[in-house]
C-alpha cells in the first residue's frame, strides 16, 4: 500500500530529525560546542575542551533528556483527552489540567510558610511538588470527566478550563499578597516553566513517571481507536468503556501533572503537536498516531528548547513563552487551514 | 430457523430513585436467523428504550432477553460483541478515518490488544464490504461521502463485527426515498444471503410493510410481533396514530390522511 510506504519514509525522516535536534540541542547555547566533540564526550571520550565535556554531561545532556520527556509526556497526554473527550482543542493547558496542577503548587510554595517548619521542608522537596501538581492536574481532570458526562456540548469543557484558568489566576494573586518575596520568586519562576538546572536524579524520578504514563497510553491504542466512533460504538464493540476512561485518565493524570511539578505549566505542546502528527500523517489510527505524536512531541520541545537557549547569547528565555510563541500561531493556523478541523 | 433471541413477559422503562416509570409490559418477542424485522412506533412511545433493553444497554423492570439461549445481562461486554453489533442514529465524531478503516473498527472484539488486523480480518473486512457495495469507497475519508454511502458503510461495519444479529436504529432518517428504498433491499438481501437477523426501527412504515418478514408494532395498550399481512387483517395498523385524520387502508396497505 502506498500509504504504509509513506509512513515508513516519514518515520525515518522523523528519526533522523530526533538524532539532529537531540545533537544540536547540546551543540548549541551561550557555549558553542562543536558536534565533534559532542559526539566524542557522548561517546564516553574527551572533548578538545575539558569544560565542554563538563557542561555536556552536567548541563546540556540533562537538559536535552528532560526536553524529550516533556515534549513526548504532554504531546501523548493531550493525543489521549483529544480522543477521549472528542474535542480537537483539548490539551491539558486547555482543559484547565496545567491550572490545576498551578493552583496545587501555588498552595504549597506560597502556603508553605502556614505550616510548621518540619512539614514545610517536607512539602517543599521535589517530591512534595509532585505530588501536589499530580493532585491538582488529576482533581481538575475529574472534574472535567464529571461535566463531560453531563453536559454533552464539547464547547462547555473548553469554556469550564478557561473559568479555571481565571480562577486559579484569581487565587494565586490572593495568595501572592501573603507571600514572602523568595516564595513569590520560586513560583514565578516554577511558572515560566524551565527544562535546566535537574539533577541527574530529578531525572531519574521524571523519567520513571513518563515512561509509566507512556506505557499506560500504550495499552489504550485500541480502545482510543474504538472511541473514534463515539462511546456507544465503542462499548457495543466490546469496549470496557469505564475501565478504558479510567487509564486514560491515570495516564494522563501522571503525565501531565509529573511535568508540569517539574517544568511547570508548559502551554501548547499537548494541543499542538498531536494536530502536527495528524496533519503529517493523515489519520486517526492510534496505532501510528501514538509513535507519530511521540517524535513530533520530542523534536518540537527540543526546537523550542534551542530557541530558548539563545545560541550565542548570554541569556536565557522561559521556555513557557517560547511554547506560546510557537504554539499558538500554529493552532491559529490549523483552524483557518483546515475547515474539518480534526 | 434458529432463535436468535426472545423476550417474554418483558416489562420495560426507567427506574429512579422514587419512581418507576413502566413503558410497556407483557412484551414477547422472538427474533429468528434469516429474517429482517422492522419495529415500528409512534413518536415517544418506547422504541429506544425497547432497543436499549434487548441490546443490555438496561435492565428491564421484569422478566428476561435471551440472545442465544443465554441471558443477555450474564454477558461479558466482549462476548456481547461477538453476538451483537448496532448501527446507531448518532452522529460520528471527528476523526480522519477512512472507510476501510471504519469497517475494520468492527473487527475490534476479535484482534489482538493494540488491534492488528490478521488475514482473515481483512477477508471479513472485504466480504462486508463487498456485501454493501462500498469497495470503491474504501480509500474515503468517511466525511467525504453522502448520507446514504456513510449509513451502507456503517452497515458494513456491523457486518464485519461477525455477529448473528445486527439491531439498526432509525436506519433511514436521513435518507431520500430512492436510498430508502435501496437500504431496506440491501437489509433484505443480507438477511438472505447471510441468514443473519436484522432488526430495525423505522417510521416509514409503508416500506417497511413491504419489505419485512415480521414487524413489531408498538401501540399504548400493546406491542405485537407478526407478519405484515397478519398485522393488516388484525388491525394493530389502525391503533397505531391516534389522530381521526390518519386512516389506515387495509387495501392498498398504507396510511391516508383525510
Amino acid at each position: 500500500m502506498a500509504n504504509k510506504k509513506r509512513n515508513t519514509i516519514l518515520f525515518v525522516v522523523l528519526t533522523l530529525g530526533l538524532l539532529l535536534m537531540f545533537l544540536a540541542s547540546i551543540s548549541l547555547g551561550s557555549v558553542m560546542i562543536p558536534l565533534k566533540d559532542v559526539f566524542t564526550s557522548l561517546t564516553g571520550g574527551h572533548a578538545a575542551k575539558s569544560t565542554w565535556e563538563y557542561i555536556i554531561i552536567n548541563y546540556r545532556l540533562p537538559k536535552a533528556i528532560t526536553a524529550v520527556l516533556v515534549g513526548t509526556g504532554l504531546s501523548i497526554s493531550g493525543l489521549l483527552m483529544q480522543t477521549l473527550f472528542r474535542n480537537p482543542l483539548a490539551g491539558p493547558d486547555v482543559l484547565g489540567l496545567s491550572s490545576g496542577a498551578s493552583l496545587s503548587v501555588a498552595f504549597v510554595i506560597l502556603g508553605a510558610g502556614f505550616l510548621p517548619p518540619f512539614l514545610s521542608v517536607i512539602v517543599l522537596s521535589p517530591y512534595g511538588i509532585v505530588i501536589a501538581s499530580t493532585f491538582g492536574s488529576t482533581m481538575v481532570l475529574l472534574l472535567v470527566v464529571v461535566v463531560s458526562q453531563r453536559l454533552r456540548d464539547t464547547m462547555a469543557i473548553l469554556i469550564m478550563g478557561l473559568m479555571f484558568g481565571s480562577f486559579t489566576i484569581a487565587i494565586v494573586s490572593v495568595l501572592t499578597y501573603f507571600s514572602t518575596a523568595e516564595q513569590l520568586q520560586k513560583f514565578t519562576f516554577w511558572s515560566m516553566g524551565s527544562l535546566g538546572n535537574f539533577s541527574w536524579s530529578t531525572i531519574g524520578i521524571l523519567s520513571f513517571c513518563v515512561l509509566f504514563g507512556l506505557l499506560l497510553s500504550a495499552n489504550c491504542i485500541k480502545p482510543l481507536n474504538a472511541l473514534l466512533l463515539g462511546e456507544n460504538y465503542a462499548k457495543s464493540m466490546g469496549l470496557n468503556f469505564k475501565r478504558a476512561r479510567l487509564i486514560i485518565i491515570v495516564a494522563t493524570s501522571i503525565l501531565s501533572g509529573s511535568i508540569t511539578a517539574f517544568a511547570g505549566p508548559i502551554a501548547f505542546i499537548g494541543l499542538a503537536v498531536p494536530h502536527i502528527a495528524k496533519l503529517t500523517f493523515q489519520t486517526s489510527n492510534h496505532t501510528i498516531l501514538f509513535w507519530s505524536t511521540l517524535f513530533f512531541g520530542a523534536i518540537i520541545m527540543l526546537f523550542c528548547d534551542i530557541v530558548s537557549q539563545m545560541p550565542g547569547f548570554d541569556v536565557t528565555l522561559p521556555i513557557n513563552a517560547i511554547t506560546s510563541i510557537i504554539g499558538a500561531p500554529v493552532v491559529i493556523w490549523l483552524l483557518i487551514r483546515k475547515r474539518n478541523f480534526q | 430457523m434458529k432463535n436468535i433471541l426472545s423476550a417474554s413477559n418483558l416489562t420495560i422503562g426507567y427506574k429512579s430513585k422514587k419512581t418507576t416509570v413502566t413503558i410497556a409490559e407483557n412484551l414477547n418477542l422472538n427474533l429468528s436467523s434469516g429474517k429482517l424485522i422492522s419495529l415500528i412506533g409512534a413518536n415517544g412511545i418506547g422504541k429506544s428504550t425497547l432497543l436499549r433493553t434487548i441490546t443490555g444497554i438496561q435492565h428491564p423492570l421484569s422478566g428476561n432477553v435471551y440472545l442465544n439461549k443465554k441471558n443477555i445481562s450474564a454477558y461479558t461486554p466482549l462476548d456481547l460483541a461477538q453476538n451483537l453489533s448496532l448501527v446507531l442514529t448518532e452522529k460520528l465524531p471527528p476523526s480522519n478515518l477512512s472507510v476501510f478503516e471504519l469497517v475494520a473498527l468492527g473487527r475490534q472484539p476479535y484482534t489482538n490488544w493494540v488491534g492488528t488486523l490478521t488475514q482473515t480480518d481483512i477477508e471479513k473486512v472485504q466480504e462486508a464490504m463487498k456485501l454493501t457495495q462500498i469497495e470503491h469507497l474504501s480509500h474515503k475519508k468517511h466525511y467525504e461521502i453522502s448520507d446514504g454511502q456513510l449509513q451502507k458503510v456503517l452497515i458494513a461495519r456491523a457486518l464485519a463485527q461477525d455477529t448473528p444479529l445486527i439491531i439498526l436504529d432509525e436506519p433511514t432518517t436521513h435518507l431520500d426515498l430512492l436510498h430508502k428504498v435501496s437500504l431496506f433491499k440491501l437489509l433484505k438481501k443480507l438477511t438472505q444471503e447471510t441468514q443473519k437477523c436484522i432488526l430495525f426501527s423505522t417510521h416509514d412504515i409503508d416500506l417497511a410493510i413491504q419489505l419485512s418478514d415480521e414487524m413489531i408494532v408498538m401501540t399504548p395498550e400493546n406491542v405485537v410481533q407478526d407478519e405484515p399481512c397478519h398485522l393488516i387483517s388484525n388491525g394493530s395498523f389502525a391503533a397505531l396514530f391516534k389522530d381521526e385524520h390518519i386512516i389506515f387502508d387495509a387495501e392498498k396497505g398504507k396510511f391516508i390522511v383525510t
